[in-house]
């Protein structure tokens, strides 16, 4: 470690870790709420368990994101962070703001969590994603604000890159378009438009130049390839994924009352959007094979080339299939996009986090790169998650198909809970990969705990692996 | 690529095109909100509709259910439920208020939120409403939802 405060995104990673398996118990709880209805009813209602299950999810991701931009931005600025009390200040304020909203939902009804937090002075409860009390949301935007700023202040006083500069940008647009959140109108239509403006302008826009900067980081300290050549990769990466990205906003403009030009609209330039993920993967595996080092964590240049394999995987090609708008017609609101949901944010943002982690997790502990055995059982890990990931979409994706035909497509369209029903089966192997992925996940917990010969790096190739 | 695009032309690509989808992107936003009045159903945004709305928000109804399809896919399609519950206000209100508090066995349940006549019309009234925004064909695809 170059400099003595990036240690601080440790505390943001062991809570980011933290966090995602309280999201996985909540999500192998949901699966077994869709094969056996009534499991844990009334006390953890389906509701309340996906609630938890996606906050932790976001929450988790944040805590990643901030934890990387501790870390990277001092090395890439080449100065310590501007404020490490302000960075330990804004982790504490976080992770119990998170804690107490998640303890929340749990614990009262929602309508009581709403009424305690005052949430008829301003509405902003109850939306899909953006369940949390309007006085979580004031105090995120805060936590926000202090850790661009903090981040920002490092950035503008030390040296400027590429890398960092795309990821404030990315971060500041998180801030941003965070604030439609506060725009709650009474017209369901304006109320589901501007939804959107948090949550796909997010996950397809601005967290998308965060995830690249983040693959860019790691891909040039794992390989050794040459800046310039990665930061033009990334700037066309980021390019195509707004080019497309923006007006692919439109995909969600199809079915709620909004006019019909974005049909061609939203079809057209969402169906671009594998594109940038299609160049990602050409990105990765070509600078890792044009490597020029072999750098002992063979661990994080997995999970790298993962993230770009499986982000393809799950927000490009899962998101064109159901992107077209006559397609989108019959799969809109199924269990297909449930599909597409699952993989696109373990391929995409999931594992970007697990990948920064895998980098310096061992640095921050002192060593090059984890142990062999402890890389190895990290490998597996990464196996067991992925592998039972691509079977969780594909089971949902199954399910989702047979769904739209007996409920939207036959001549003789079935009830919704008849469909339901005759698909379970599909259900219940959903459940089963989830449980592998909860052992995937037990493992990779595990691998950080695992000793062995500590990896030796001569003293040259030491200082150029913290370079 | 290597020699002739260079990285600061990359750079600029970026810029450049960003501004510009984004600048499109707010032009089309600017139109779709002036076009809503022909489709969103706004006449009949009434208090108890608001009203409604703000039940439906604050009990989490999206979390189990979906809303001329977005949501959650764990119970049926509510924006066409007026229409696929005979047009009736009154049978919305029934399949609310008969909910089984303890569930029923094995089955997939929604809670009794034990609301009072005024909340079940408050409700019905912002469901029926939803239902009568003009989707795009009309959409849901048939009456399942």
């Amino acid at each position: 470690m170059k400099y003595e405060t990036q240690g601080i995104a440790k505390l943001y990673f062991i809570a980011a870790i933290g966090l995602f398996v309280g999201q996985i118990l909540f999500g192998v709880i949901l699966g077994m709420q869709y094969v056996i209805g009534d499991f844990l009813f009334p006390e953890i209602p389906f509701n309340v368990a996906r609630m938890v299950h996606s906050n932790l999810l976001i929450v988790w991701l944040l805590f990643g994101f901030m934890g990387a931009a501790h870390f990277l931005v001092p090395e890439e600025s080449e100065r310590e962070l501007f404020s490490p009390l302000l960075a330990k200040a804004t982790f504490w304020i976080f992770l119990a703001a998170g804690a107490a909203t998640i303890l929340g939902y749990l614990l009262v009804p929602y309508a009581t969590l709403a009424d305690m937090t005052m949430n008829h002075l301003w509405p902003t409860m109850g939306r899909e994603f953006l369940e949390q009390p309007t006085i979580t949301k004031i105090g995120i935007v805060v936590v926000v604000l202090a850790f661009i700023f903090n981040i920002g202040m490092t950035i503008l006083s030390g040296r400027k890159t590429v890398i960092s500069l795309v990821l404030i940008t990315g971060l500041i647009g998180l801030a941003v378009f965070f604030l439609f959140a506060f725009y709650n109108p009474h017209n369901l239509v304006l109320d589901k438009m501007f939804w959107w403006y948090v949550v796909h302008l997010w996950v397809e826009g601005v967290w998308m130049l965060i995830m690249a900067s983040l693959l860019a980081y790691v891909l040039i300290k794992v390989t050794g390839v040459d800046r310039e050549i990665i930061e033009k990769w990334l700037y066309i990466i980021i390019a195509l994924v707004l080019f497309s990205g923006i007006l692919g906003t439109g995909h969600h403009f199809f079915w709620i009352g909004t006019p019909d030009y974005w049909q061609w609209i939203g079809s057209i330039f969402s169906a671009m959007e594998p594109i940038p993920f299609f160049v990602m993967v050409l990105f990765a595996f070509n600078v890792v094979n044009k490597r020029r080092r072999e750098h002992p964590n063979k661990a994080a240049t997995l999970w790298a080339l993962g993230t770009a394999v499986m982000g393809f995987l799950g927000a490009g090609v899962w998101g064109f299939m159901h992107t077209l708008a006559p397609i989108n017609f019959y799969t809109h609101g199924t269990q297909i996009t449930a599909a597409h949901g699952h993989m696109a944010f373990y391929g995409a943002y999931v594992m970007v986090v697990l990948t920064i982690i895998s980098y310096s997790m061992p640095i921050m502990r002192g060593q090059a790169a984890a142990n062999a055995k402890a890389q190895v059982m990290e490998m597996w890990s990464f196996w067991l998650m992925t592998v039972s990931m691509v079977f969780i979409t594909l089971f949902l994706t199954a399910a989702g198909i047979l769904q739209v035909y007996l409920q939207r497509f036959s001549d003789t369209p079935l009830g919704y809970m008849v469909v339901q029903d005759k698909i379970e089966i599909f259900y219940w192997m959903r459940l089963i990969a989830g449980l592998i992925f909860l052992i995937g996940l037990i493992v990779y917990l595990v691998s950080f705990f695992v000793k062995g010969e500590e990896v030796k790096v001569v003293q040259s190739e030491a200082a150029e692996a913290n370079a | 690529m290597r020699e002739t695009f260079t990285k600061g032309m990359a750079r600029n690509i970026y810029y450049g095109g960003s501004v510009f989808f984004f600048l499109v992107f707010l032009g089309l936003t600017v139109d779709t909100v002036q076009r809503l009045p022909a489709t969103d159903n706004r006449e009949n945004l009434t208090p108890t509709v608001t009203a409604g709305k703000y039940l439906w928000e604050t009990n989490n109804c999206v979390g189990c259910h979906s809303l001329l399809g977005e949501g959650a896919y764990f119970a049926p399609e509510l924006g066409n439920v007026y229409t696929r519950f005979g047009e009736s206000t009154d049978a919305i209100k029934a399949y609310i208020q008969s909910r089984p508090a303890e569930g029923i066995p094995g089955r997939r349940s929604m809670p009794q939120f034990n609301f009072t006549d005024q909340e079940l019309e408050e409700i019905a009234q912002f469901l029926k409403y939803s239902d009568g925004i003009k989707t795009a064909r009309d959409w849901p695809p048939n009456i399942q939802g």
